[in-house]
């Protein structure tokens, strides 16, 4: 993935989904436990808001890698060449859009910890 | 001239031989078929034939409803009606329609013979089809689940209030999940590995992208509920407590393993449907779809969010507002995906001259009532108005325009496209209209007024309500509108039977569509394509001129059956390079054998007739032993075969590059997704109790699971030397290593039944004891398992079918194996280092 940042694969193509849905287990997992046990929810929330930058982080990060294998702006779509270049482009838009949907749906998950202060 | 006379008898000799290898059994053999084509066809009709049954209880609540304090029907039977209305229409019905489309046409979509485990289809086939008649059936004898499709305890765990109905639902569906993951596999495989060659993974149709996606899914939603459902027979049959709160249990458990499957079941059963539309749509537009990547994102991402939503379900239940906070945040992030998609076809649509014939109408009612369904959708994802609604008719109205819209309606869209491809007829375009506007007015006339009714107060699940509540006319209005559309839903049955005898033959690719499927010959030809193509474009059949030509006069590849063989070809899962000839099983009546003894197994366990069930469950394995033996991973008679224009591919591969090594390793995903379940419940039930384990728990001690995970450990040290010995051509070593490894797994067995039996855990007593138990007999199981596959190889080995250099069998067994060293080393740590960490 980041560390071979010249293929573009099915694997780099569900990185970003996959760490929305840890960084939402996450989320998830310690606030459950949190207000069972009655943890502080404090340190929970700031924990949270951690996991949420380091997910948006790499969520850039891919989108930036993914964003080069579209070539920038070599070939505009619709990427149907039988080629591995073009496939590159194509698997590569399509993961620039998941990468996009994926850093919503993470910035989503983590105000509900930004506005909610106790376990009400 | 010569020359082109020995071309001509030479394709002709070839064509004769495809013809038998690929022929049809007759007579009563007939039902031993295993090719994708007839398994697909019988498969979507009994999933038709369930739709229309649950349609008619359907009906019959609609009836009921019509007046107040109607008298129509009794209370118990309303009861069993509604819920096996809702359970059959999800499982019998909206998935299994899902998997038996994709058998039928996905092999011709990649100009593939057939998809790689037939004789799997064929098993998942009849298991659903006896699971499916188990649990519709029980109607006719008063024994029908009565608790509602989600079955929540303490009501469906109780044993005077649900009765043996609810036994029916949980094994009779577990025996149908397996099928559905089984079907998953060979689906996942299909796609990945089965392209022709050329047909990269960015030019495969987007049918395939959902196909991926959703078998993906249920590869990870349905694990959950059968761990559930495990929890929940125990709970029934032997008194484990896992959900009575006396015995520190809790309901709640059952309602997240049950959503964690549902909510993802919702998409599971919507994405296949717009998968048909992403088919469809581009052909009435006479234009590829726009935006093939915003396809793949929306599929991609309503894959995994969907995943995000499991407690808007479960509002309710008092869970805190900050977890309500998360699921209500990916309950309005999914709606993006989802208005993509649809955006996408309306772009489509517009960049193209639009056909409007009978499928695209179904199409466009389907968008229209997807979408009203998707705006009410967002308005019960926030918590408050769902408050409000919960268990309404309002939730009844808005779950029937997304189910309809999303799956019904784009299916009898693609019944009308693809009938002249399943059966080369073509249905009445003139019926066919009628059909469409019976059902889209019936249907609005039947579920606008619930979402009145649903915000005037009328609970869902009643069997009668009292006048004057402003629900009365409403309620007749529906029923009425239930009645319509049910006559334009008779139409399309009167219809289809009509047209397999009188309709109009149907000419080669009658819509003048792009893709592979529409190579299917007019003919009676059983052998899916004459030769495979070489594909250079996403719509091969608009922009490959000659291709249909070159295919049938057998200028592809595999344009022969020399071996006498049934063969597909196997190509990489990124740029379908041919790696390999894969030898197909043929016709058996072994798969049908597996499921009626395996299925016994399961319905003599309702009945608790014990005997009879681990009578049916050893067959059922030795059926399957069987099937295997015979089946699988024979030595093939030459390494490498001609695989045509020019081409030379061998017929043998294992690890990685074997699909049989590819299917374990997707099966074990979703093992250990169960086993993640499992331990998911031990944790929760820790995070529900100030002490978890219980003070006065005496087990299981650590030196019994430190002694069951040291010898069990070990026992997959031995397969894995097994395999490299093999590897190496020490066969000796290798056999020994088999047997040494099969000792110590039943030594680690002994170990693990120690710990829950010497230790003082009762699992009537309270969950933790019962939680502990599941675990170590769900790993001891595992053991098994891995013992009977270790013996398995070392038979193999004897009798020559596993040698040094065709392993397949071992290093499958060494997958499974690396799968089960992880669910026993989790196990252990669990019950025995987790209550010192806790305690
Ligand atoms: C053919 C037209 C249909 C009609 C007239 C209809 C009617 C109804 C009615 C009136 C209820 C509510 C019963 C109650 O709460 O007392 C209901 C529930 C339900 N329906 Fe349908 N339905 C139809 C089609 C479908 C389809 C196609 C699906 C799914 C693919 C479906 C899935 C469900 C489910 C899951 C429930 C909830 C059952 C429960 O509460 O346990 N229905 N249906
Ligand atoms: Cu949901």
């Amino acid at each position: 993935m980041l560390t071979r940042p010249d293929r573009a694969t099915i694997v780099t193509l569900l990185a970003p989904p996959t760490v929305w849905a840890l960084h939402f287990l996450t989320a998830y997992i310690l606030a459950a436990i949190a207000c069972a046990k009655g943890w502080d929810l404090g340190g929970v929330r700031l924990v949270i808001a951690a996991a949420t930058a380091a997910a948006l982080v790499f969520i850039v990060l891919a989108a930036r890698a993914a964003h080069r294998h579209t070539g920038f702006t070599a070939d505009t779509p619709p990427h149907d060449d039988p080629t591995r270049a073009s496939r590159m482009r194509q698997m590569g838009a399509a993961t620039f859009l998941v990468a996009a949907l994926s850093f919503v749906a993470v910035v989503f998950t983590g105000l509900p910890a930004a506005f909610i202060a106790d376990c009400r | 001239m010569s020359d082109d006379l020995s071309r001509n008898t030479l394709a002709e000799a070839q064509a004769a031989r495809l013809r038998h290898v690929w022929a049809n059994p007759r007579g009563w053999r007939y039902w031993s078929a295993v090719n994708n084509t007839e398994v697909g066809i019988w498969y979507i009709v009994t999933a038709f034939g369930f739709f229309l049954f649950a349609g008619v209880l359907a009906l019959i609540v609609r009836a009921q409803l019509a007046v107040p304090q109607n008298d129509l029907v009794s209370p118990e039977f309303y009861n069993q009606a509604f819920t096996l209305h809702g359970t059959m229409m999800m499982f019998l019905f909206a998935v299994p329609i899902f998997e038996a489309v994709a058998i039928l046409l996905l092999p011709q979509m990649l100009a593939a013979r057939d998809l790689p485990f037939p004789r799997l289809s064929a098993f998942g086939f009849w298991c659903f089809l006896i699971g499916g008649t188990f649990v519709a059936g029980s109607i006719f004898f008063d024994a029908a689940p009565a608790s509602g499709w989600f079955m929540y305890p303490p009501l469906a765990t109780n044993k005077d209030l649900a009765g043996i109905g609810a036994d029916i639902w949980l094994l009779g569906l577990s025996f149908i999940e397996v099928a559905s993951i089984a079907a998953a596999v060979e689906l996942i495989v299909g796609v990945l590995k089965c392209r022709p060659p050329g047909m990269r993974i960015h030019l495969m149709p987007l049918y395939c992208w959902y196909v991926l996606i959703v078998a993906g899914m249920i590869l990870f939603a349905f694990p959950p509920l059968i761990a559930g459902d495990i929890l929940f027979e125990l709970q029934r049959m032997f008194d484990w407590p896992f959900f009575d709160p006396d015995r520190g249990g809790d309901p709640v458990l059952w309602q997240h393993l049950f959503w964690i499957f549902g909510h993802p079941e919702v998409y599971i059963i919507f994405l296949p449907s717009i998968a048909l539309m992403a088919m469809i749509v581009p052909t009435f537009s006479q234009v590829p779809i726009t935006g093939y990547g915003w396809i793949v994102l929306a599929a991609v991402g309503t894959g995994f969010l969907s995943f995000g939503l499991w407690a808007h379900h479960m509002y309710t239940t008092g869970l805190p507002a900050l977890s309500l906070g998360f699921f209500s945040a990916a309950s309005e992030a999914v709606a993006i995906p989802t208005g993509v998609q649809i955006f996408v076809f309306i772009a489509t649509m517009a960049t193209g001259r639009v056909i409007f014939s009978v499928p695209m109408l179904f199409a466009a009612g389907a968008l229209a009532v997807f979408v009203f369904g998707g705006l009410t959708g967002v308005m019960v994802a926030l918590a408050p108005f769902d408050w409000q609604a919960h268990d309404t008719h309002f939730v009844v109205a808005h779950l029937h325009y997304t189910l309809i819209g999303g799956m019904l309606l784009p299916l009898i869209a693609g019944l009308y496209y693809f009938f002249p491809f399943a059966t080369k007829r073509m249905l009445s375009a003139r019926l066919g209209r009628w059909a469409f506007w019976l059902i889209f007015t019936g249907f609005n006339i039947t579920f606008l007024p619930m979402h009145f009714t649903g915000l005037r107060g009328m609970p869902r699940r009643v069997f009668t309500y009292p006048a004057g509540h402003g629900w009365d006319w409403l309620n007749l209005i529906s029923t009425f509108g239930a009645y319509i559309m049910a006559i334009g839903v008779l139409i399309v049955v009167v219809d289809v039977v009509r047209a397999l005898r009188h309709g109009r033959p149907a000419p080669r690719n009658p819509w003048n569509a792009g893709t592979l499927e529409w190579t299917v010959e007019t003919s009676d030809e059983n052998w899916g394509v004459r030769s495979v193509p070489q594909i250079s474009s996403r719509y091969p059949l608009w922009d490959q001129p000659g291709l249909v030509e070159e295919m049938d006069q057998g200028r592809g590849y595999l344009p022969d059956a020399a071996a006498g063989r049934r063969e597909t070809l196997i190509t990489g899962v990124l740029d379908a390079t041919p790696e390999q000839v894969q030898r197909l099983p043929t016709n058996s009546f072994r798969p049908l054998a597996a499921a009626v003894f395996i299925g016994t197994c399961f319905i003599a366990a309702t009945f608790e007739w014990w005997w009879l069930a681990t009578a049916g469950g050893i067959i059922g394995i030795g059926v399957i032993l069987g099937w295997l033996w015979t089946g699988t991973a024979r030595p093939p008679e030459a390494a490498m075969m001609d695989a045509g224009r020019g081409l030379t591919l061998p017929l043998y591969a294992s690890g990685p590059r074997s699909v049989g090594w590819w299917a374990m390793c997707i099966t074990m995903v979703g093992d250990a997704t169960a086993f993640i379940s499992l331990v998911f419940g031990y944790f929760f039930y820790w995070t529900i109790h100030a002490e978890f384990p219980p003070p006065e728990a005496t087990g299981p001690g650590l030196a019994w699971p430190g002694i069951a995970a040291a010898t069990g450990l070990a026992a997959w040290a031995t397969v894995l030397a097994a395999r490299h010995a093999n590897r190496a051509g020490r066969v000796a070593i290798a056999r020994l290593a088999l047997i040494a490894g099969a000792g110590l797994a039943i030594a680690s067995i002994a170990a693990g039944a120690a710990a829950i039996l010497t230790t003082g855990l009762d699992p009537v007593v309270h969950v933790y004891d019962a939680t502990v138990w599941v675990l170590v007999i769900w790993t001891a199981l595992h053991l098994a398992a891995g013992v009977l596959m270790q013996l398995y190889c070392l038979a193999r080995s004897l009798a020559g079918h596993m040698t040094p250099l065709h392993d397949i069998d071992i290093r499958n067994v060494a997958l499974y194996w690396h799968f089960t060293a992880g669910t026993l080393a989790v196990t252990m740590a669990v019950i025995g280092l987790f209550p010192l960490a806790s305690g």
